[in-house]
């Protein structure tokens, strides 16, 4: 008897590669459409940099379109990582950062960080952090810690912390008319035109590092789905790598909602694909997620700029209308 | 004889409620021990000392002769392994996947295999009989099924000692049997030392070299089966009538539970 076990480098690296492609073709294509200079040829030109070639557009690509697509990338691979993560952490198949209002509480926390006269980095990251931290502490706390596998409860605290959250967001941003505050569809809805290089690059510096440790955690995270103490027998710190694996995510979270506001139901739709697909092992699905997401989130936000037939349309829109039917018939699914 | 697994003066508390008192017992290398007694008495909490789950002060447990506080979690996790009561994961590992993660321990962060641990997990899964299954989703397969899966994942950690945590309470009679034939053959030909709480008190007449017999946290009893299934022992610490006789088998001591319509003209 023989047993066959693909060799874990080589699966990973290859869907690793495959998806990288995908996501060099979905940021070609959020580069190249747009209102502006819809003809391939002019967009090839530009990118390539010939004398010839439209400085407009060029502009437009390298200044506006690039920043937003890589902002869109990073967005979408923290958000199916948290996904991913909170997932395996609490065993349950739709915990989600914005269903559980995680990214809720960022927001909130974000807002506070503004309207204290925080600096962008690290101040508001930071008030961010916390609200994020707040609230996962609140809903696990809700679900009644050490049963966090029930899976209504914990849902069910997450939606309740996500309404209040909503409400809260809405009310200081009505309250208080302050020109550094984005308007209530930028943190509800989430919105990534506002993107820029420098955001990109601290986001970057905050995010991959983070990345890094999460796969560095992907074998513990397949333990810890043998049930903790089957984790802890085979050698896995159960505690430290449970709270590193909350804190970081929360980080993580929070770090893009203070820079993009709210956008939902990524983290499901893109762990239960690849999952789906590609099997439940972490050590695939970490490298996949952050490729995966981002790819998913570039071409959300392709949507969202080219479906509006007046301005654009909130990125979140796009990312909620493909997510909650999804998540609606997982919720089906699991009550069998 | 050397000893696995020592337990000395221990005492453990959830908060205030005391669930161990004084408990001191050893269990000898390469011997089959049982753990048996009442809902509530402790038994599992015992064995969650003893797995280092529950943190126990000084030398309260000592394994291989050193204190438990002395290994890193991965150095104790090559000298011992766990088998859980009713893992259910909803996540579609493949059988195959699932037996190679007892080869942690031996591995890298990242777990990567090498051709050594394939072969190892490879013989574990013939020994329990599960070879056939390989690439079936853990999530398919039955109870007994399940149960021999992560019996020959603890295998592969290729630890001196084995504890079970009621491995064979929710499977039919034959995966009974079959578990506990696992875990004595286990025994004798890798001279790993078996330590399981269970409540079928006739299996660990039959299989046990050592019981131990808790109540409220308290040892009743600890010794050779014989001497430990009494039936005033027993009745006084299951808190309920039954009869003590020889099994057919040879010289084990067999109980029969005695319903209240037999009370009266009963032993």
């Amino acid at each position: 008897m023989t047993v066959r076990q693909p060799h874990v480098i080589r699966r990973m690296t290859l869907i690793s590669l495959f998806l990288m492609l995908i996501l060099i073709i979905s940021i070609f294509l959020a580069i190249s459409v747009g209102a502006a200079g819809g003809n391939m040829k002019n967009v090839f030109q530009a990118l390539l940099g010939g004398d010839t070639s439209d400085s407009m557009l060029k502009t437009i690509i390298w200044d506006l379109r690039f920043p937003r697509a890589l902002l869109a990338a990073l967005v979408g691979a923290t958000l199916s990582l948290g996904g991913l993560v909170f997932q395996a952490l609490l065993r349950n198949p739709l915990a989600e950062p914005y269903i559980l209002g995680v990214s809720g509480g960022s927001a909130i926390g974000a807002i506070l960080g503004i309207l204290l006269g925080l600096s962008n980095f690290p101040g508001v990251s930071f008030t961010a952090f916390l609200g994020s931290m707040g609230t996962l502490f609140l809903v696990l706390m809700m679900s009644s810690g050490a049963s966090v596998l029930k899976k209504d409860s914990l849902l069910l605290a997450g939606v309740m912390i996500n309404a209040f959250c909503s409400a809260v967001i809405m009310f200081m941003v009505s309250l208080v008319q302050d020109s550094r505050l984005h308007n209530i569809i930028f943190w509800l809805m989430g919105d990534l035109s506002m993107a820029g290089m420098d955001q990109v690059g601290i986001l970057s510096a905050m995010l991959i590092p983070c990345f890094i440790l999460m796969f560095r955690l992907s074998h513990d995270m397949n333990l810890l789905l043998m049930g903790s103490e089957m984790a802890m027998s085979m050698g896995v710190h159960i505690k430290v790598v449970t709270y590193t694996l909350l804190i970081v995510t929360s980080f993580m979270v929070s770090a893009t909602v203070s820079q993009c506001g709210l956008l939902g139901f990524v983290g499901l739709i893109i762990p239960h694909m690849l999952r789906m697909i590609f099997g439940p092992d972490h050590r695939v699905l970490v490298p996949a997620c952050i490729l995966g997401g981002a790819s998913y989130m570039v071409l959300c936000d392709l949507l969202a700029r080219v479906l509006s037939r007046h301005g654009e349309l909130p990125v979140g829109v796009i990312t909620a209308m493909i997510g909650v039917p999804l998540f609606i018939y997982l919720l089906m699914k699991s009550k069998q | 004889m050397k000893k696995a697994i020592e337990v000395n003066n221990l005492n453990h508390a959830y908060g205030n409620v005391s669930v161990l008192t004084d408990v001191t017992f050893s269990v000898p290398e390469g011997s089959f021990f049982v753990i048996i007694g009442p809902n509530g008495s402790g038994k599992t909490t015992l064995l969650k000392c003893m797995s280092g789950m529950e943190k126990v002060p000084g030398n309260g447990v000592t394994i291989l002769d050193k204190p438990m506080h002395h290994f890193s979690r991965k150095d104790l996790a090559r000298k011992m392994a766990m088998v859980s009561q009713n893992v259910m994961s909803d996540f579609p590992f493949t059988v195959t996947e699932v037996v190679l993660m007892g080869r942690s321990p031996h591995m890298g962060v990242l777990g990567l295999d090498q051709k050594h641990d394939i072969d190892i997990a490879s013989q574990a899964m013939k020994f329990t009989e599960v070879g056939h299954l390989a690439d079936r989703k853990i999530s398919q397969l039955s109870g007994g099924e399940r149960q021999r899966v992560f019996i020959a994942r603890a295998i592969c950690q290729e630890p001196k000692i084995i504890l079970l945590d009621e491995p064979t309470s929710a499977l039919d009679l034959a995966h009974q049997l079959r578990v506990m034939d696992l875990m004595e053959q286990l025994k004798k030909e890798k001279d790993i030392t078996i330590i399981m709480v269970s409540h079928d008190i006739n299996m660990a007449a039959m299989y046990g070299d050592g019981l131990l017999l808790l109540k409220e946290g308290r040892i009743v009893k600890k010794g050779k089966p014989a001497d430990v299934i009494n039936y005033e022992i027993l009745e006084e610490t299951y808190g309920c009538r039954l009869l003590v006789d020889q099994s057919p088998l040879g010289e084990y001591p067999r109980i029969t539970l005695v319903p209240e319509k037999f009370a009266k003209t009963g032993g």
